[in-house]
């Protein structure tokens, strides 16, 4: 066991916990607005979007071709792990093969 | 307990199954990479047991030394996981129910994957603050469990940077966008998410972009129902 590392952990792990419980405590404690609660039923949409897009973006034919074939195994068998395993399996043919 | 039953926890740890699969090579890598870091087994454990954030501690190890760089891994943990901070009051619904330890434990649980499912849930009417723990619960055992287990394998499976393997996590994002649809009002924003989040990861370092995305896109909502209410009224946090 070494102190800077334990040192770091533990700021890592209370910058975290604090990202965790901040946001629901602040907004727990001023009033939200109808705008701040239309804003918040936006986020997730949003937030996921933004993982997602940069990633494609810098991103090759394999993340595009598995991202498509995640997308469609979701809209047609409304699955996460079939839609997930399937769009990965996909890309690895596409990654293997190409 | 009202507002966190263990039917909840039930329902909450089922519906995460699949996608703790998902997440199984990403502790793995992240046990590889502390390993390579020169973390011990017990540390890699304690990283991943107590700040359980995959995409900041792999910032963080990406950038280890000796000795380990305490300001920089914790401001990087604060970055990265801001979007944390936007995530827990959209679940409020449920939170406002539980007190105490309980609240404490939900929402040291909340990650990105069983986040999306109790968001899910709950617009469903579905389950509790319990959902959220269930989920989150059987997501820690397995970040470390399999942070352990990648320590252990060391340098004996090191897949590729760029191995398909990598792309389960994206694949999980994306597949999540899906049922998140609510109709045609979540097109603007989903694309000005897109547009922004893309110019600042060219522009920024850092994972600046997730939190400038989520803010733009989310804005751009707020903005198009102020110039054109759409009709019948959009559903919003539902409680």
């Amino acid at each position: 066991m070494n102190g800077s590392t334990l040192l770091a952990i533990a700021g890592m792990s209370l910058a975290t916990f604090a990202c965790r419980y901040g946001g629901y405590w602040l907004f727990s404690h001023i009033r939200p607005t109808p705008a701040l609660r239309t804003v918040l039923g936006y986020i997730p949409g949003a937030l996921f979007v933004s993982y997602v897009a940069p990633a494609l973006f810098a991103g090759g034919p394999m993340q595009w071709i598995g991202g498509a074939a995640t997308v469609v195994l979701m809209l047609v068998v409304r699955d996460l792990s079939l839609a997930v395993l399937g769009g990965t399996a996909i890309a690895w043919v596409w990654w293997s093969y190409v | 307990m009202i507002g966190f039953s263990g039917a909840a926890m039930r329902l909450g740890a089922r519906r995460v199954l699949p996608l703790v699969a998902g997440l199984a090579p990403f502790g793995l890598v992240v046990g590889l990479l502390a390993q390579g870091a020169g973390l011990s087994l017990t540390e890699a454990g304690l990283m991943s047991g107590l700040c359980y954030a995959g995409s900041a501690q792999l910032l963080a190890l990406g950038h280890w030394a000796v000795p380990a760089p305490i300001l920089a891994a914790t401001l990087a943990a604060l970055i990265v996981n801001l979007r944390l901070v936007l995530m827990g009051p959209v679940l409020a619904p449920w939170l406002d129910r539980v007190k105490g330890w309980r609240l404490m434990a939900s929402l040291f649980m909340m990650a990105d994957q069983n986040w999306a499912l109790s968001v899910e849930a709950m617009r469903r009417g579905e389950g509790d603050a319990g959902f959220l723990f269930g989920s989150g619960l059987l997501t820690w055992f397995v970040w470390v469990g399999t942070t352990l287990a990648g320590h252990l394998l060391g340098g004996v499976i090191a897949p590729a940077p760029n191995h398909p393997i990598f792309f389960a996590a994206l694949a999980v994002f994306i597949a999540l966008l899906v049922p998140m649809w609510r109709g045609r009002m979540d097109g603007l924003p989903r694309v000005v998410a897109a547009i922004a989040s893309i110019v600042t990861s060219v522009v920024l370092p850092g994972t600046w972009y997730v939190v400038v995305g989520a803010l733009a896109g989310s804005l751009a909502g707020l903005l198009q129902e102020r110039l054109r209410p759409p009709a019948p009224p959009a559903a919003l946090v539902v409680e």
